[in-house]
Protein backbone atom coordinates (compact mmCIF):
# COMPACT_ATOMS: atom_id res chain seq x y z
CA UNK A 1 0.00 0.00 0.00
CA UNK A 2 2.63 2.49 1.21
CA UNK A 3 4.64 1.38 -2.33
CA UNK A 4 1.42 2.38 -4.36
CA UNK A 5 1.13 5.60 -2.15
CA UNK A 6 4.44 6.02 -2.50
CA UNK A 7 4.56 5.29 -6.71
CA UNK A 8 1.43 7.78 -7.03
CA UNK A 9 3.42 10.45 -5.98
CA UNK A 10 5.83 10.31 -8.26
CA UNK A 11 3.34 10.07 -10.86
CA UNK A 12 1.68 13.45 -9.63
CA UNK A 13 5.31 14.87 -9.75
CA UNK A 14 6.52 13.48 -13.46
CA UNK A 15 2.86 13.92 -14.85
CA UNK A 16 2.84 17.75 -13.78
CA UNK A 17 5.73 18.23 -15.66
CA UNK A 18 4.35 16.68 -18.83
CA UNK A 19 1.08 18.55 -18.17
CA UNK A 20 2.59 21.52 -18.05
CA UNK A 21 4.72 21.12 -21.11
CA UNK A 22 1.81 19.81 -22.69
CA UNK A 23 -0.66 23.19 -22.26
CA UNK A 24 2.10 24.47 -24.58
CA UNK A 25 1.69 22.18 -27.36
CA UNK A 26 -2.34 22.49 -27.16
CA UNK A 27 -2.01 26.17 -26.98
CA UNK A 28 -0.33 26.75 -30.20
CA UNK A 29 -2.49 23.87 -31.69
CA UNK A 30 -5.55 25.34 -30.96
CA UNK A 31 -5.07 28.66 -32.39
CA UNK A 32 -2.90 28.23 -35.07
CA UNK A 33 -3.90 24.38 -35.95
CA UNK A 34 0.18 23.94 -35.85
CA UNK A 35 2.35 21.74 -33.64
CA UNK A 36 4.91 23.83 -32.41
CA UNK A 37 8.02 21.15 -32.54
CA UNK A 38 10.54 23.45 -31.04
CA UNK A 39 8.57 23.52 -27.45
CA UNK A 40 10.31 20.79 -25.90
CA UNK A 41 13.63 22.58 -26.70
CA UNK A 42 12.10 25.90 -25.08
CA UNK A 43 11.35 23.19 -22.20
CA UNK A 44 15.09 23.00 -22.34
CA UNK A 45 15.98 26.42 -22.65
CA UNK A 46 13.94 26.78 -19.54
CA UNK A 47 16.20 24.57 -17.73
CA UNK A 48 19.63 25.61 -19.21
CA UNK A 49 18.24 29.21 -18.16
CA UNK A 50 17.68 27.99 -14.38
CA UNK A 51 20.95 26.76 -14.61
CA UNK A 52 22.87 30.28 -15.76
CA UNK A 53 20.69 32.55 -13.47
CA UNK A 54 21.48 30.31 -10.31
CA UNK A 55 24.97 29.73 -11.12
CA UNK A 56 25.78 32.79 -12.28
CA UNK A 57 23.49 35.39 -10.13
CA UNK A 58 22.79 32.94 -7.81
CA UNK A 59 19.60 34.02 -7.47
CA UNK A 60 17.33 32.01 -5.25
CA UNK A 61 14.79 29.49 -6.41
CA UNK A 62 11.35 32.27 -6.83
CA UNK A 63 13.36 34.63 -8.75
CA UNK A 64 15.18 31.86 -10.86
CA UNK A 65 11.62 30.83 -12.28
CA UNK A 66 10.24 33.82 -12.68
CA UNK A 67 13.76 35.05 -14.98
CA UNK A 68 13.69 31.26 -16.53
CA UNK A 69 9.68 32.10 -17.28
CA UNK A 70 9.99 35.45 -18.79
CA UNK A 71 12.92 34.82 -20.60
CA UNK A 72 11.82 31.97 -22.54
CA UNK A 73 8.30 33.48 -22.98
CA UNK A 74 10.23 36.49 -24.95
CA UNK A 75 11.90 34.13 -26.91
CA UNK A 76 8.96 31.79 -28.24
CA UNK A 77 7.25 35.20 -29.11
CA UNK A 78 10.18 35.97 -30.83
CA UNK A 79 10.11 32.88 -32.83
CA UNK A 80 6.24 33.31 -33.68
CA UNK A 81 6.68 36.24 -35.20
CA UNK A 82 10.04 35.43 -36.66
CA UNK A 83 9.59 31.92 -37.70
CA UNK A 84 5.67 31.22 -37.72
CA UNK A 85 3.78 34.35 -38.27
CA UNK A 86 5.92 34.46 -42.12
CA UNK A 87 3.99 30.94 -42.80
CA UNK A 88 0.27 31.37 -41.69
CA UNK A 89 -1.10 31.52 -45.05
CA UNK A 90 1.37 28.63 -45.93
CA UNK A 91 0.43 24.87 -46.12
CA UNK A 92 0.38 23.57 -42.43
CA UNK A 93 3.32 21.12 -43.26
CA UNK A 94 5.86 24.12 -44.05
CA UNK A 95 5.22 25.69 -40.97
CA UNK A 96 5.69 22.12 -39.06
CA UNK A 97 9.06 21.69 -40.86
CA UNK A 98 9.91 25.42 -39.64
CA UNK A 99 9.42 24.63 -36.11
CA UNK A 100 11.04 21.14 -36.52
CA UNK A 101 13.92 23.21 -37.63
CA UNK A 102 14.07 25.83 -34.88
CA UNK A 103 13.98 23.34 -32.43
CA UNK A 104 17.20 21.89 -34.01
CA UNK A 105 18.63 25.24 -33.87
CA UNK A 106 17.73 25.81 -30.10
CA UNK A 107 20.05 22.36 -29.55
CA UNK A 108 22.96 23.46 -31.80
CA UNK A 109 23.01 27.03 -30.19
CA UNK A 110 23.20 25.06 -26.88
CA UNK A 111 25.42 22.66 -27.67
CA UNK A 112 27.96 25.01 -28.91
CA UNK A 113 27.45 27.27 -25.60
CA UNK A 114 27.51 24.33 -23.75
CA UNK A 115 29.17 21.39 -25.11
CA UNK A 116 29.30 19.05 -21.86
CA UNK A 117 26.25 18.08 -19.75
CA UNK A 118 26.00 20.98 -16.31
CA UNK A 119 25.09 20.56 -12.79
CA UNK A 120 22.30 22.91 -11.92
CA UNK A 121 22.67 23.99 -8.43
CA UNK A 122 19.94 23.35 -6.38
CA UNK A 123 17.86 26.06 -5.02
CA UNK A 124 15.86 24.66 -2.66
CA UNK A 125 16.22 22.99 1.04
CA UNK A 126 16.59 19.22 0.76
CA UNK A 127 13.70 18.92 3.44
CA UNK A 128 11.61 15.51 3.44
CA UNK A 129 8.71 14.15 5.56
CA UNK A 130 7.72 10.46 6.13
CA UNK A 131 4.14 10.20 6.63
CA UNK A 132 3.81 6.21 7.37
CA UNK A 133 5.84 4.78 5.07
CA UNK A 134 5.84 7.41 2.27
CA UNK A 135 8.48 10.11 1.82
CA UNK A 136 7.41 13.58 0.04
CA UNK A 137 10.38 16.08 -0.14
CA UNK A 138 10.25 19.50 -0.55
CA UNK A 139 11.03 19.57 -3.84
CA UNK A 140 7.74 17.37 -5.20
CA UNK A 141 5.85 19.20 -3.10
CA UNK A 142 6.55 22.37 -4.80
CA UNK A 143 6.42 20.50 -8.13
CA UNK A 144 2.79 19.11 -7.53
CA UNK A 145 1.39 22.48 -6.03
CA UNK A 146 3.23 25.34 -8.42
CA UNK A 147 2.64 23.04 -11.43
CA UNK A 148 -1.15 22.62 -10.58
CA UNK A 149 -1.41 26.58 -9.27
CA UNK A 150 0.02 27.41 -12.93
CA UNK A 151 -2.68 24.70 -14.51
CA UNK A 152 -5.95 26.70 -12.42
CA UNK A 153 -4.41 30.23 -13.71
CA UNK A 154 -3.75 29.32 -16.76
CA UNK A 155 -7.51 27.43 -16.74
CA UNK A 156 -8.89 31.51 -15.07
CA UNK A 157 -7.53 33.45 -17.51
CA UNK A 158 -8.64 30.89 -20.44
CA UNK A 159 -12.21 30.38 -19.37
CA UNK A 160 -13.04 33.97 -17.44
CA UNK A 161 -10.97 36.79 -19.01
CA UNK A 162 -10.90 38.91 -22.43
CA UNK A 163 -7.46 37.79 -23.76
CA UNK A 164 -9.01 33.99 -23.01
CA UNK A 165 -12.21 34.78 -24.89
CA UNK A 166 -9.95 36.04 -27.52
CA UNK A 167 -8.19 32.40 -27.57
CA UNK A 168 -10.85 30.31 -27.36
CA UNK A 169 -12.52 32.52 -30.40
CA UNK A 170 -9.43 32.42 -32.46
CA UNK A 171 -9.48 28.44 -32.34
CA UNK A 172 -12.70 28.35 -33.68
CA UNK A 173 -12.78 31.04 -36.24
CA UNK A 174 -9.58 33.24 -36.54
CA UNK A 175 -10.62 34.81 -39.96
CA UNK A 176 -13.55 36.71 -38.06
CA UNK A 177 -12.17 37.61 -35.04
CA UNK A 178 -10.77 40.89 -36.21
CA UNK A 179 -13.85 42.02 -37.12
CA UNK A 180 -14.50 42.21 -33.49
CA UNK A 181 -11.80 44.71 -33.02
CA UNK A 182 -9.38 41.76 -31.64
CA UNK A 183 -6.12 42.28 -32.48
CA UNK A 184 -5.28 38.76 -33.70
CA UNK A 185 -1.48 38.81 -33.64
CA UNK A 186 -1.69 40.53 -29.97
CA UNK A 187 -3.11 37.29 -29.15
CA UNK A 188 -1.35 35.18 -31.03
CA UNK A 189 1.60 36.61 -29.04
CA UNK A 190 0.48 36.44 -25.84
CA UNK A 191 -0.25 32.37 -26.38
CA UNK A 192 2.98 31.84 -27.31
CA UNK A 193 4.04 33.93 -24.00
CA UNK A 194 2.13 31.97 -22.02
CA UNK A 195 2.55 28.48 -23.56
CA UNK A 196 6.30 28.48 -24.12
CA UNK A 197 6.79 30.40 -20.24
CA UNK A 198 4.76 27.01 -18.10
CA UNK A 199 7.43 25.06 -20.45
CA UNK A 200 10.35 27.01 -18.57
CA UNK A 201 8.42 27.10 -15.53
CA UNK A 202 8.86 22.63 -16.52
CA UNK A 203 12.39 23.15 -17.31
CA UNK A 204 13.28 24.83 -13.94
CA UNK A 205 11.24 22.51 -12.00
CA UNK A 206 12.64 18.94 -13.77
CA UNK A 207 16.05 20.89 -13.61
CA UNK A 208 15.91 20.89 -9.95
CA UNK A 209 14.19 16.95 -9.85
CA UNK A 210 17.08 15.74 -12.40
CA UNK A 211 20.14 18.29 -12.02
CA UNK A 212 22.06 17.53 -14.89
CA UNK A 213 20.86 18.63 -18.20
CA UNK A 214 21.93 18.92 -21.60
CA UNK A 215 21.01 20.18 -24.74
CA UNK A 216 19.35 17.19 -26.24
CA UNK A 217 17.09 16.72 -22.50
CA UNK A 218 14.15 18.03 -24.28
CA UNK A 219 13.90 15.88 -27.19
CA UNK A 220 12.07 12.94 -25.83
CA UNK A 221 10.11 14.76 -22.93
CA UNK A 222 8.84 17.24 -25.70
CA UNK A 223 7.60 14.04 -27.66
CA UNK A 224 6.05 12.48 -24.40
CA UNK A 225 4.34 15.93 -23.90
CA UNK A 226 3.35 15.96 -27.30
CA UNK A 227 1.62 12.66 -26.93
CA UNK A 228 -0.04 13.73 -23.68
CA UNK A 229 -1.46 16.74 -25.24
CA UNK A 230 -2.77 14.06 -28.47
CA UNK A 231 -4.28 11.39 -25.64
CA UNK A 232 -6.07 14.87 -24.06
CA UNK A 233 -7.20 16.07 -27.34
CA UNK A 234 -4.89 18.41 -28.83
CA UNK A 235 -6.43 21.76 -28.69
CA UNK A 236 -8.38 21.18 -25.61
CA UNK A 237 -6.31 22.70 -21.91
CA UNK A 238 -7.81 20.56 -19.76
CA UNK A 239 -7.06 17.97 -21.87
CA UNK A 240 -3.45 18.49 -22.09
CA UNK A 241 -3.63 18.37 -18.23
CA UNK A 242 -4.92 14.84 -17.78
CA UNK A 243 -2.93 13.84 -20.55
CA UNK A 244 -0.10 14.23 -18.66
CA UNK A 245 -1.07 13.28 -15.54
CA UNK A 246 -1.91 10.06 -17.44
CA UNK A 247 1.43 9.43 -18.98
CA UNK A 248 2.89 10.18 -15.97
CA UNK A 249 0.96 7.36 -13.84
CA UNK A 250 1.15 4.96 -16.67
CA UNK A 251 5.27 5.43 -16.68
CA UNK A 252 5.61 5.59 -12.98
CA UNK A 253 3.45 2.43 -12.61
CA UNK A 254 5.07 0.71 -15.63
CA UNK A 255 8.68 1.28 -14.24
CA UNK A 256 6.89 0.04 -10.67
CA UNK A 257 5.95 -3.71 -11.84
CA UNK A 258 7.99 -4.22 -14.87
CA UNK A 259 11.59 -3.82 -15.72
CA UNK A 260 12.67 -0.17 -16.17
CA UNK A 261 13.86 -0.31 -20.08
CA UNK A 262 9.74 -1.44 -20.34
CA UNK A 263 8.49 1.87 -19.32
CA UNK A 264 8.75 3.46 -23.10
CA UNK A 265 7.47 0.76 -24.75
CA UNK A 266 4.83 -0.08 -22.46
CA UNK A 267 3.66 3.38 -21.92
CA UNK A 268 3.45 4.73 -25.90
CA UNK A 269 1.50 1.08 -26.62
CA UNK A 270 -1.27 1.88 -24.32
CA UNK A 271 -1.44 5.47 -25.14
CA UNK A 272 -1.68 4.27 -28.91
CA UNK A 273 -4.32 1.86 -28.16
CA UNK A 274 -6.40 4.28 -26.15
CA UNK A 275 -6.17 6.58 -29.47
CA UNK A 276 -7.57 3.99 -31.21
CA UNK A 277 -10.69 3.83 -29.47
CA UNK A 278 -10.74 7.79 -28.94
CA UNK A 279 -9.15 9.30 -32.05
CA UNK A 280 -9.81 12.81 -30.67
CA UNK A 281 -8.06 12.29 -27.29
CA UNK A 282 -10.07 12.10 -24.13
CA UNK A 283 -11.68 15.60 -24.14
CA UNK A 284 -11.42 16.48 -28.13
CA UNK A 285 -13.91 16.80 -30.24
CA UNK A 286 -13.96 16.28 -33.90
CA UNK A 287 -13.25 19.77 -35.85
CA UNK A 288 -16.87 20.98 -37.12
CA UNK A 289 -16.39 21.53 -41.14
CA UNK A 290 -16.68 24.84 -41.86
CA UNK A 291 -18.88 25.52 -44.77
CA UNK B 1 -24.76 66.28 -39.75
CA UNK B 2 -22.67 68.86 -40.77
CA UNK B 3 -20.92 66.13 -42.87
CA UNK B 4 -24.10 66.02 -45.16
CA UNK B 5 -21.56 66.52 -48.27
CA UNK B 6 -19.28 64.25 -47.28
CA UNK B 7 -19.98 60.63 -48.30
CA UNK B 8 -18.93 58.64 -44.76
CA UNK B 9 -17.76 55.77 -46.90
CA UNK B 10 -16.21 56.40 -50.26
CA UNK B 11 -15.10 53.49 -52.20
CA UNK B 12 -12.88 54.61 -55.52
CA UNK B 13 -11.70 52.01 -58.65
CA UNK B 14 -11.45 49.08 -55.72
CA UNK B 15 -9.30 46.46 -57.10
CA UNK B 16 -9.48 42.89 -55.55
CA UNK B 17 -7.85 39.91 -56.87
CA UNK B 18 -7.17 36.81 -55.49
CA UNK B 19 -3.80 35.35 -57.23
CA UNK B 20 -4.64 35.83 -60.89
CA UNK B 21 -8.38 36.08 -60.17
CA UNK B 22 -9.72 39.31 -60.21
CA UNK B 23 -12.84 39.18 -57.79
CA UNK B 24 -13.65 42.93 -57.84
CA UNK B 25 -12.60 45.10 -61.09
CA UNK B 26 -12.04 49.14 -60.47
CA UNK B 27 -15.98 49.60 -58.61
CA UNK B 28 -16.79 53.30 -57.05
CA UNK B 29 -19.45 53.70 -54.52
CA UNK B 30 -20.15 56.02 -51.58
CA UNK B 31 -22.29 55.45 -48.47
CA UNK B 32 -23.58 58.99 -46.92
CA UNK B 33 -24.28 59.13 -43.19
CA UNK B 34 -28.06 57.70 -42.51
CA UNK B 35 -28.92 56.16 -46.09
CA UNK B 36 -29.13 52.01 -46.10
CA UNK B 37 -26.94 51.55 -49.00
CA UNK B 38 -27.33 47.95 -50.72
CA UNK B 39 -25.16 46.49 -53.67
CA UNK B 40 -26.94 43.57 -55.02
CA UNK B 41 -25.44 40.54 -57.24
CA UNK B 42 -25.52 36.97 -57.80
CA UNK B 43 -23.32 34.57 -56.23
CA UNK B 44 -19.28 35.52 -56.98
CA UNK B 45 -20.23 38.88 -58.11
CA UNK B 46 -17.15 39.70 -55.77
CA UNK B 47 -19.90 41.22 -52.55
CA UNK B 48 -17.86 38.88 -49.51
CA UNK B 49 -14.63 40.60 -51.11
CA UNK B 50 -15.77 44.09 -51.49
CA UNK B 51 -16.61 44.05 -47.55
CA UNK B 52 -13.71 42.22 -46.52
CA UNK B 53 -11.18 45.11 -48.41
CA UNK B 54 -13.30 47.59 -46.61
CA UNK B 55 -12.70 45.86 -43.31
CA UNK B 56 -9.40 45.40 -43.91
CA UNK B 57 -9.07 41.74 -43.97
CA UNK B 58 -7.65 41.38 -47.38
CA UNK B 59 -5.10 43.51 -49.41
CA UNK B 60 -6.34 46.04 -52.49
CA UNK B 61 -6.08 48.47 -55.03
CA UNK B 62 -7.85 51.79 -54.49
CA UNK B 63 -8.86 53.47 -52.11
CA UNK B 64 -11.32 53.46 -49.40
CA UNK B 65 -11.89 56.13 -46.76
CA UNK B 66 -14.25 56.29 -44.45
CA UNK B 67 -15.29 60.06 -42.61
CA UNK B 68 -12.34 61.26 -45.16
CA UNK B 69 -9.77 59.11 -43.54
CA UNK B 70 -7.85 56.76 -45.73
CA UNK B 71 -8.39 53.20 -44.50
CA UNK B 72 -5.19 51.68 -46.57
CA UNK B 73 -3.02 50.15 -44.27
CA UNK B 74 -5.19 50.45 -41.10
CA UNK B 75 -5.01 47.49 -39.04
CA UNK B 76 -8.71 45.10 -39.07
CA UNK B 77 -9.01 45.38 -35.46
CA UNK B 78 -8.80 49.09 -35.98
CA UNK B 79 -10.88 49.39 -38.11
CA UNK B 80 -13.55 48.29 -35.86
CA UNK B 81 -12.63 51.08 -33.71
CA UNK B 82 -13.11 53.52 -35.75
CA UNK B 83 -16.94 52.93 -36.21
CA UNK B 84 -17.33 50.02 -38.86
CA UNK B 85 -18.65 46.84 -37.73
CA UNK B 86 -19.44 43.76 -39.93
CA UNK B 87 -21.73 40.90 -39.70
CA UNK B 88 -20.15 38.51 -41.96
CA UNK B 89 -21.29 36.00 -44.43
CA UNK B 90 -22.65 32.88 -42.50
CA UNK B 91 -23.20 35.18 -39.42
CA UNK B 92 -19.66 33.67 -37.94
CA UNK B 93 -20.57 33.66 -34.33
CA UNK B 94 -18.07 31.59 -32.17
CA UNK B 95 -20.07 28.65 -31.47
CA UNK B 96 -17.90 27.70 -28.67
CA UNK B 97 -18.22 30.90 -27.05
CA UNK B 98 -21.20 31.87 -24.65
CA UNK B 99 -23.94 33.89 -26.18
CA UNK B 100 -22.76 36.43 -23.57
CA UNK B 101 -19.07 35.93 -24.14
CA UNK B 102 -19.91 36.68 -28.16
CA UNK B 103 -20.94 40.01 -27.31
CA UNK B 104 -18.56 40.80 -25.01
CA UNK B 105 -15.61 39.87 -27.20
CA UNK B 106 -17.23 42.80 -29.48
CA UNK B 107 -16.43 45.38 -26.96
CA UNK B 108 -12.72 44.85 -27.16
CA UNK B 109 -12.08 48.21 -28.65
CA UNK B 110 -14.55 49.92 -26.46
CA UNK B 111 -13.10 52.32 -23.37
CA UNK B 112 -16.49 53.39 -22.66
CA UNK B 113 -17.61 50.96 -20.00
CA UNK B 114 -21.06 52.34 -18.56
CA UNK B 115 -22.10 52.82 -22.10
CA UNK B 116 -21.70 49.12 -23.35
CA UNK B 117 -24.12 48.12 -19.96
CA UNK B 118 -26.46 50.15 -21.55
CA UNK B 119 -25.81 48.69 -25.00
CA UNK B 120 -26.17 44.87 -24.16
CA UNK B 121 -29.60 46.57 -22.59
CA UNK B 122 -30.12 47.72 -26.04
CA UNK B 123 -29.60 44.34 -27.79
CA UNK B 124 -31.76 42.54 -25.53
CA UNK B 125 -34.50 44.92 -25.68
CA UNK B 126 -34.19 44.25 -29.84
CA UNK B 127 -33.35 40.43 -29.20
CA UNK B 128 -35.16 39.33 -26.07
CA UNK B 129 -34.20 35.37 -27.24
CA UNK B 130 -30.70 36.62 -26.59
CA UNK B 131 -31.47 37.53 -23.29
CA UNK B 132 -33.17 34.07 -22.80
CA UNK B 133 -30.14 32.57 -24.24
CA UNK B 134 -26.94 34.51 -22.68
CA UNK B 135 -25.36 31.52 -21.22
CA UNK B 136 -25.60 28.81 -24.16
CA UNK B 137 -22.66 27.56 -25.89
CA UNK B 138 -24.04 29.94 -29.46
CA UNK B 139 -23.30 27.15 -31.28
CA UNK B 140 -26.32 25.48 -30.19
CA UNK B 141 -28.44 28.24 -31.45
CA UNK B 142 -30.59 27.92 -34.32
CA UNK B 143 -30.06 29.96 -37.65
CA UNK B 144 -31.94 32.47 -36.95
CA UNK B 145 -30.91 33.38 -33.75
CA UNK B 146 -27.11 32.91 -34.57
CA UNK B 147 -28.14 36.09 -37.16
CA UNK B 148 -29.60 38.13 -34.23
CA UNK B 149 -26.52 37.23 -32.55
CA UNK B 150 -23.88 38.47 -34.92
CA UNK B 151 -26.10 41.83 -35.49
CA UNK B 152 -26.08 42.19 -31.89
CA UNK B 153 -22.09 42.25 -31.75
CA UNK B 154 -21.78 44.37 -34.54
CA UNK B 155 -24.15 46.87 -32.21
CA UNK B 156 -21.98 46.07 -29.22
CA UNK B 157 -18.91 47.01 -31.05
CA UNK B 158 -20.61 50.33 -31.70
CA UNK B 159 -20.55 50.61 -35.53
CA UNK B 160 -21.80 54.44 -36.90
CA UNK B 161 -21.65 52.29 -39.77
CA UNK B 162 -22.65 48.26 -40.39
CA UNK B 163 -21.34 46.16 -42.86
CA UNK B 164 -24.21 43.02 -43.22
CA UNK B 165 -23.27 40.41 -45.50
CA UNK B 166 -26.32 38.28 -46.75
CA UNK B 167 -27.85 38.37 -43.25
CA UNK B 168 -31.14 36.70 -45.19
CA UNK B 169 -29.00 33.71 -45.92
CA UNK B 170 -30.47 30.31 -45.28
CA UNK B 171 -33.22 32.27 -43.37
CA UNK B 172 -36.87 31.08 -43.41
CA UNK B 173 -38.79 34.27 -44.83
CA UNK B 174 -40.79 35.45 -41.71
CA UNK B 175 -37.25 35.85 -39.91
CA UNK B 176 -35.70 37.38 -43.11
CA UNK B 177 -38.50 40.15 -42.71
CA UNK B 178 -37.92 39.89 -39.12
CA UNK B 179 -34.33 40.84 -39.64
CA UNK B 180 -34.88 43.66 -42.30
CA UNK B 181 -37.47 45.24 -39.82
CA UNK B 182 -34.61 45.42 -37.28
CA UNK B 183 -32.50 47.08 -40.08
CA UNK B 184 -34.77 49.64 -40.51
CA UNK B 185 -35.06 50.17 -36.69
CA UNK B 186 -31.10 50.12 -35.94
CA UNK B 187 -30.84 52.73 -38.98
CA UNK B 188 -33.04 54.63 -38.04
CA UNK B 189 -31.38 55.44 -34.61
CA UNK B 190 -29.28 56.57 -36.38
CA UNK B 191 -26.46 53.50 -38.27
CA UNK B 192 -25.05 53.71 -41.24
CA UNK B 193 -25.70 50.94 -43.47
CA UNK B 194 -24.10 48.96 -45.95
CA UNK B 195 -26.10 46.16 -46.82
CA UNK B 196 -24.69 43.04 -49.35
CA UNK B 197 -27.78 40.65 -50.50
CA UNK B 198 -28.58 38.41 -53.42
CA UNK B 199 -32.16 38.85 -52.07
CA UNK B 200 -32.75 41.70 -53.88
CA UNK B 201 -36.38 42.57 -53.25
CA UNK B 202 -36.16 42.37 -49.70
CA UNK B 203 -32.98 44.42 -50.04
CA UNK B 204 -33.91 47.20 -52.38
CA UNK B 205 -37.46 47.46 -50.19
CA UNK B 206 -35.35 49.07 -47.46
CA UNK B 207 -32.61 50.85 -49.27
CA UNK B 208 -32.31 54.37 -50.16
CA UNK B 209 -30.02 53.31 -52.84
CA UNK B 210 -28.64 50.55 -54.23
CA UNK B 211 -25.61 49.20 -56.97
CA UNK B 212 -25.81 46.03 -58.95
CA UNK B 213 -22.63 44.01 -58.99
CA UNK B 214 -22.04 41.89 -62.07
CA UNK B 215 -18.95 39.56 -61.92
CA UNK B 216 -17.03 42.36 -60.05
CA UNK B 217 -17.84 45.40 -61.90
CA UNK B 218 -21.13 47.73 -61.00
CA UNK B 219 -23.49 47.83 -64.27
CA UNK B 220 -26.41 49.61 -62.48
CA UNK B 221 -27.16 52.19 -59.63
CA UNK B 222 -30.23 54.55 -58.25
CA UNK B 223 -32.68 54.22 -55.61
CA UNK B 224 -34.17 51.73 -54.26
CA UNK B 225 -37.05 52.13 -55.64
CA UNK B 226 -35.81 52.84 -58.98
CA UNK B 227 -33.92 49.75 -59.49
CA UNK B 228 -36.86 47.93 -58.02
CA UNK B 229 -38.89 49.09 -61.12
CA UNK B 230 -36.16 48.08 -63.54
CA UNK B 231 -36.33 45.67 -65.99
CA UNK B 232 -33.06 44.26 -66.38
CA UNK B 233 -33.27 44.26 -62.58
CA UNK B 234 -36.21 42.38 -62.62
CA UNK B 235 -35.18 39.82 -65.01
CA UNK B 236 -31.77 39.15 -63.10
CA UNK B 237 -32.52 39.36 -59.51
CA UNK B 238 -36.60 39.36 -58.96
CA UNK B 239 -37.18 36.08 -60.44
CA UNK B 240 -38.40 38.45 -64.55
N1 LIG C 1 -10.32 33.14 -50.79
C1 LIG C 1 -10.51 33.13 -52.12
N2 LIG C 1 -9.60 32.58 -52.95
C2 LIG C 1 -9.80 32.56 -54.29
N3 LIG C 1 -10.87 33.05 -54.89
C3 LIG C 1 -11.82 33.62 -54.12
C4 LIG C 1 -11.71 33.67 -52.71
N4 LIG C 1 -12.79 34.28 -52.21
C5 LIG C 1 -13.57 34.58 -53.26
N5 LIG C 1 -12.99 34.19 -54.43
C6 LIG C 1 -13.54 34.37 -55.76
O1 LIG C 1 -13.81 35.73 -55.96
C7 LIG C 1 -15.05 35.90 -56.64
C8 LIG C 1 -15.96 36.77 -55.80
O2 LIG C 1 -16.28 36.09 -54.59
P1 LIG C 1 -17.12 36.77 -53.44
O3 LIG C 1 -16.55 38.10 -53.14
O4 LIG C 1 -17.19 35.80 -52.33
O5 LIG C 1 -18.52 36.92 -54.13
P2 LIG C 1 -19.97 37.05 -53.51
O6 LIG C 1 -19.85 37.39 -52.08
O7 LIG C 1 -20.62 38.11 -54.31
O8 LIG C 1 -20.63 35.73 -53.70
C9 LIG C 1 -15.59 34.52 -56.89
O9 LIG C 1 -15.26 34.16 -58.23
C10 LIG C 1 -14.88 33.67 -55.92
O10 LIG C 1 -14.70 32.37 -56.43
MG1 LIG D 1 -20.54 36.38 -50.48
Amino acid sequence: MDYILQQSLNALQLGSIYALIALGYTMVYGILTMINFAHGDLFMVGAFFCFIVATFLKLSFIPTLLISMIGVALLGVAIERVAYRPLRQAPRVSAVITALGVGILLESVMLVIFPYPQSVPTLLPNITWTIGGVTISLLQVIIICLSIGLMLLLDFIVRRTMVGMAMRAISWDKVIVPLMGVPLNLIISVTFALGTSLGAAAGVMYSQAFPVIDPYMGVLIGWKAFISAVVGGIGNIRGAMIGGFILGAVEIMVVAFFPSTYRDFVAFTLLLVLLIFRPYGILGQPRPQKV
Amino acid sequence: MSENNHPLLLVENLVISYGNIQAVRGISFEVREGEIVTLIGSNGAGKSSTLRGISGLIPYKGSISYRGRDLRGVDAAKIVGLGIAQVPEGRGIFGSLTVFENLKLATWQRKDKPEVNRDYERVFSIFPRLKERLNQLSGTLSGGEQQMLAVGRALMSRGQMMLLDEPSMGLAPVLVREIFRVLQEINQSGTTVLLVEQNANMALRVASRGYVLETGAITLSGTGSELLGNPQVMEAYLGG
